[in-house]
């Protein structure tokens, strides 16, 4: 069967059906993020103290960096496919891929520190919230790193039967990345500096 | 979009949130008031997602569709952000008047 507008545009919507998709699937994860937001604003102006400094403010910086990093790379994935340039495409997208990965590793060692203080969830409000959030954004960068590596892998022989389905499916994966890395860009100064 | 992509602009947007994220952990170290630095914090991480949004993720030019798909998402948004305001201005089970004060024992 023959999946219709892949890679050209619908009539109607002036968009291929990916591209739609993909943003109703980010509308959804904003609501998603949005209502934990929404929560921590309850438990922190509901809360008599909330702790300062109770997290490395030098690790989620380095981690803040590390996304913006895989953000750049990633559109360059996508820039260097439009450019006809398989060799730096490839390069770019292992490079984001990797960038991921350092990501997850520094947390490991961010919550095995925690961990290994007796500071679970359990420990106090402030934690709880910690750990769901930057939990749920973890789970995120490890299915943008399934994705990655399914094209990096199996997924890159579309490239040679049909390169423009590549690209779109590259540009999705591209708008799921910047996504992850824009709700860091909030986690960061709300959860390591206020 | 048909063009060739911009990639000295994606450069420079990536250096420009690597410098706004280095005003957020300095100003971090003023020690700032907490409404304050809440303020200052905000509104650098606003300019940075919106950097991100509207380059990275194209939304400074895309179709009417996905504007339209977003503008509902932001309303929801907003009244998933004004939640909290209704848990505090709810009065139901709030006595309507104050408890009397104990009296004191003789």
């Amino acid at each position: 069967m023959n999946i219709p507008y892949t890679v050209e545009e619908r009539p109607d919507t002036g968009l291929a059906n990916g591209k739609l998709g993909i943003w109703l699937f980010l509308a959804s994860e904003v609501m998603l993020f949005g209502a934990l937001f929404s929560t921590y604003i309850i438990l922190r102006t509901g809360a008599v103290e909330w702790p300062h400094g109770e997290l490395n403010v030098g690790l989620g910086a380095v981690n803040t960096i590390i996304l913006i990093t895989s953000s750049v790379t990633m559109v360059m994935a996508w820039a260097s496919l439009k450019l006809h340039n398989w060799g730096r495409h490839r390069l770019y997208l292992i490079g984001t891929f990797l960038l991921a990965g350092v990501f997850l590793v520094n947390k490991y060692f961010e919550y095995a520190d925690h961990f290994n203080r007796g500071e679970g969830p359990a420990h106090s409000t402030f934690l709880a919230i910690y750990f769901t959030l930057t939990g749920l954004h973890g789970i995120h960068i490890l299915g943008g790193m399934v994705v990655m590596l399914y094209f990096i892998g199996p997924g890159a022989k579309l490239y040679k039967s049909n390169p423009d389905q590549f690209v779109n499916r590259i540009e999705y994966t591209g708008l799921y990345w910047h996504f992850v890395d824009l709700v860091w860009i909030f986690l960061f100064p709300v959860l390591y500096l206020l | 979009m048909h063009s060739a992509p911009p990639i000295r602009k994606y450069i420079f947007i990536g250096a420009a949130l690597l410098v706004f994220t280095g005003i957020t952990v300095a100003a971090n170290q003023v020690h700032l008031a907490v409404p304050l630095a809440v303020t200052v914090a905000l509104i650098i991480a606003i300019m940075k997602g919106s950097m991100v949004a509207a380059v990275f993720m194209h939304l400074s030019d895309e179709k009417k569709w996905i504007y339209g798909a977003l503008l509902l998402t932001v309303a929801f948004f907003i009244v998933l952000m004004a939640l909290p305001i209704l848990t505090i201005t709810d009065t139901i089970g709030t006595p309507i008047h104050p408890p009397a004060a104990e009296q004191p024992r003789h």
